[in-house]
C-alpha cells in the first residue's frame, strides 16, 4: 500500500523507477519527502535539481518544479534559479561523481558563496550509471571497472570538505540510520545557506559486486557495522577507525546568505539609477 | 530636440540593448574581450532589481543563466573563444529543453588561448556545429555600436519567441569600438516577450505544441505547475521518453522551429548590389571594410556591391543564390581561413565565379586587401 507521503510527493505513475533491485537512493528520496512534509513546504515552491547519474533520476520522481541538468552542474544552474527567485526552495540532489568530480569545483563555490541551497549527495561510492567506474568516494584498493586491480586513489569526505569551503551545515548519514538521515536533512533544510548532507548509499550491482559485499541486506548491514558516530570516533584509535567512517552533524553554524546579501544590495541601491 | 547620441563601446551598448531588452539576470566568467558586458551588467542590473552574479567558471556562467530563465527572468552569459568552447554543452541543453537565452561572443583569435586581445570571426561554424547533435541555432552579427544595441535586443525578441538559445556572434572590431550611438527611446524598437501558459489548465503539457506553432508555452519554474525539465529527450509532458518515434518527433520540431521561420528570423543588409557585377559579401566589424572597398571600387569604375548577413545562422541561402545568378562574382571577406565561404559556395553552385580573402594573424581585414582581390576574382 502507497503510504501518505508517496501518494502526496510522488509522481507515480513514473514508476516503476530506473534504479536496480537494491540500490538505496530509493530510501534517500523518501527521506527527502518526509523532511519537506514535516516543514510543511508548498509543493509549488520546491524546486528539485539534479545533474546525470543514478541520483539524479530521483528528480524525476518527485512531485515538485523538477530540473534534470547536465553533469556537474547541479549547482550552478541551482544558483540562478535560487537567486532569481529566492521564494523558492531549492535543493540539489547530486551523486559522489556529479558532485566532487565533474561538479567539484561548483560545490565549492556554492558552499563558499553560502547561497540558500540544500545539497543531498546519494554517495555510492561508484559511478553506477555508466557500469562501475571508481569515482572520488571509491575507496582506496577497492575495485572498479577501471580500477581492475585495485584504485590507488584517495578518497574525497564530501560532507568535511563543504565544511570546510563554507558550508553553514554539512553532515552525513546512511541508508540504514533512516530517521537521523531524515532528521538531518530537515536541519539542512532549515538552515538559510548553504546546507549538505552526505547520504552514504548502496550499489550492489556496481559496487557491492565488484568488492564482495554481499547482497543487498549485506551491504545495509555493512553500512551499520562501518558508520561511527562523530563522538565514538573521537575516542577511537585510528587503527580501530580503519575501514571505518563517521556519521553526524558536522558543521551548523550561521553566516551571512547570498541572496540576502543581494537584496540588501538591491535595496541600498533604491533611487539612484539615474540612466 | 533631446540630446540622445552617446559615445559608447559596442560591449557597453550590448548591456544597454539588453536592459532594453529587459533583461534582469546575468552571469558569468571573465574573459578578455567581453570582460566589459560583465563590468556594465554588475553596475547596471542591482539598480534595476536585476541580478549579476560572477560564477566560478564559463560552464557555471551558462548553467546560472538557465537556470534564472526557467523561472521567467530573461537572462544573458557573455564569453569569447575558450568560453565560448566551454559553454557548449549547456546551449544544447538550452536548445533541446527550450530555455530562452542570450549568449554573446565577442571572438577573439584562436584557436586555444590564441590571441586574447585581437580580433578574428573564427567561431562561425563553431556558432552552428558547436555542441553535440542536431539542434536549432541562430546567431547574429552586428556590425556597429548601434547595432550591438539592437541585435541584442533582437537577440531576446527571438530567444523569447522561439525559446531557444540565441548567439550574439560579435568580434573583438566591434566589441571595444567606440562610436557614436542614438540611443532608442522606449517603445523605438520591438520587445518581445515569451508566452506564459494561461493559469489553472488541469490538462496542461509543457512541451506540446499547437499545430499551428512549433513553440511550446513552458510555464516559469515556482508559477503552479510542477513539471519536469530534462536534457534527455521527452515527450510532450517533458518526462525522459526512449521511443525513437518521439525522439524524432521531438528533434524535427527543434529543427522545423527554425526552418520554417526562417523568413523572419533572417536579416542582412545591401549596399549598391542591385547593378553590382561583384557582389562582397562581408558580416561584423569586417563589413566595415567591405563598405569602404565597394566605395572604392566604384570610384574606379567597377560596379562593386556589398551583402552583409546580419543574421549568420540560419544561413541567408536564398538571397544569396539570387545573387549569385546575377553577378559576375562573389567574395568572401571573413577574418578567418575560410567558413563561411563554405556555405555560400555550397548554395551558388557554378553560377558565378566565387573568391575568398580572408587571415587569421590578429589583424584585420583592410579595405585594400579586399579591393585588390576583388579586382583577382574579376
Amino acid at each position: 500500500m502507497a503510504s501518505a507521503l508517496t501518494e502526496k510527493y510522488i509522481r507515480s505513475d513514473k514508476f516503476p523507477h530506473m534504479w536496480c533491485p537494491g540500490c538505496g537512493h530509493g530510501i534517500i528520496m523518501r527521506s527527502i519527502i518526509d523532511a519537506i512534509d514535516r516543514l510543511g513546504l508548498e509543493k509549488d515552491k520546491v524546486c528539485v535539481v539534479s545533474g546525470i547519474g543514478c541520483s539524479s533520476r530521483a528528480p524525476g520522481y518527485m512531485d515538485f518544479n523538477t530540473l534534470h541538468t547536465t553533469h556537474g552542474r547541479a549547482l550552478p544552474f541551482a544558483t540562478g534559479i535560487k537567486l532569481a527567485n529566492p521564494d523558492l526552495h531549492v535543493i540539489v540532489v547530486s551523486g559522489d561523481g556529479d558532485s566532487s568530480a565533474i561538479g567539484g569545483n561548483h560545490l565549492i563555490h556554492a558552499a563558499r558563496r553560502n547561497i540558500d541551497i540544500t545539497t543531498i549527495v546519494f554517495n555510492n561510492n561508484i559511478y553506477g550509471m555508466t557500469g562501475g567506474q571508481y569515482s572520488p568516494t571509491t575507496p582506496t584498493n577497492y575495485f572498479g571497472t577501471t580500477a581492475p586491480y585495485g584504485n590507488i586513489d584517495r578518497t574525497f569526505d564530501i560532507a568535511q570538505l563543504a565544511g570546510a569551503a563554507g558550508a553553514t551545515y554539512a553532515a552525513r548519514s546512511t541508508v540504514f540510520h533512516v530517521p537521523q538521515l531524515t532528521n538531518y536533512i530537515e536541519n539542512a533544510l532549515r538552515k538559510k545557506g548553504f546546507s549538505l548532507v552526505e547520504a552514504i548509499s548502496t550499489c550492489p550491482t556496481s559496487f557491492g559486486r565488484r568488492n564482495k559485499k554481499g547482497d543487498a541486506v549485506d551491504m545495509i548491514k555493512w553500512l551499520k557495522d562501518s558508520a561511527v558516530t562523530t563522538t565514538k570516533a573521537a575516542k577511537m584509535s585510528e587503527e580501530e577507525m580503519d575501514g571505518k567512517f563517521t556519521i553526524g552533524e558536522f558543521k551548523d553554524t550561521e553566516a551571512p546568505e547570498y541572496v540576502e546579501e543581494y537584496d540588501k544590495l538591491i535595496e541600498r541601491l533604491k533611487g539612484e539609477d539615474n540612466e | 530636440m533631446e540630446n540622445n547620441f552617446k559615445l559608447m563601446q559596442g560591449n557597453e551598448a550590448c548591456v544597454e540593448g539588453a536592459l532594453y531588452a529587459g533583461m534582469r539576470f546575468y552571469s558569468g566568467y571573465p574573459i578578455t574581450p567581453s570582460t566589459e558586458l560583465m563590468e556594465k551588467s554588475a553596475i547596471r542590473l542591482p539598480l534595476k532589481g536585476g541580478k549579476f552574479i560572477q560564477m566560478e567558471d564559463e560552464i557555471g556562467g551558462i548553467a546560472a543563466a538557465i537556470g534564472a530563465s526557467l523561472t521567467g527572468l530573461k537572462s544573458m552569459t557573455g564569453t569569447s573563444g575558450p568560453g565560448f568552447s566551454l559553454k557548449q554543452e549547456n546551449i544544447g541543453y538550452a536548445a533541446i529543453t527550450e530555455v530562452p537565452l542570450v549568449v554573446v561572443n565577442i571572438q577573439r583569435g584562436g584557436p586555444s588561448t590564441g590571441l586574447p586581445t585581437s580580433p578574428a570571426q573564427g567561431d562561425v561554424m563553431q556558432a552552428m556545429w558547436g555542441t553535440h547533435g542536431d539542434h536549432p541555432v541562430i546567431a547574429l552579427s552586428p556590425s556597429s555600436v548601434r547595432e550591438m544595441f539592437e541585435l541584442t535586443v533582437r537577440a531576446f525578441n527571438l530567444a523569447e519567441k522561439f525559446r531557444t538559445p540565441v548567439i550574439l556572434l560579435a568580434d573583438e572590431i566591434v566589441g571595444h569600438m567606440r562610436e557614436k550611438i542614438v540611443m532608442p527611446k522606449a517603445g523605438d524598437l520591438e520587445v518581445v516577450n515569451r508566452k506564459e501558459p494561461a493559469p489553472n489548465n488541469e490538462n496542461y503539457l509543457p512541451y506540446a505544441v499547437d499545430e499551428d506553432s512549433y513553440v511550446p508555452e513552458i510555464a516559469s519554474f515556482g508559477n503552479g505547475y510542477r513539471f519536469h525539465v530534462t536534457g534527455l529527450m521527452h515527450d510532450e509532458t517533458g518526462f525522459p521518453s526512449n521511443s525513437t518515434e518521439n525522439a524524432e518527433k521531438l528533434i524535427k520540431r527543434l529543427m522545423a522551429k527554425i526552418s520554417e521561420n526562417k523568413e523572419e528570423i533572417i536579416d542582412f543588409e545591401e549596399y549598391m548590389t542591385e547593378d553590382a557585377d561583384i557582389i562582397i559579401l562581408g558580416y561584423g566589424g569586417t563589413a566595415r571594410s567591405v563598405k569602404s572597398s565597394v566605395k572604392a571600387l566604384r570610384k574606379q569604375g567597377i560596379k562593386a556591391g556589398m551583402f552583409r548577413p546580419k543574421t549568420i545562422w540560419p544561413f541567408p541561402e536564398e538571397r544569396v543564390k539570387e545573387l549569385s545568378k546575377q553577378a559576375k562574382a562573389i567574395l568572401v571577406a571573413e577574418l578567418n581561413l575560410g567558413q563561411y565561404v563554405l556555405e555560400v559556395e555550397r548554395v551558388i553552385k557554378n553560377n558565378c565565379k566565387l573568391g575568398f580573402v580572408g587571415k587569421a594573424n590578429g589583424e584585420v581585414l583592410m579595405p585594400d586587401e579586399i579591393t585588390a582581390k576583388a579586382k583577382e576574382v574579376l
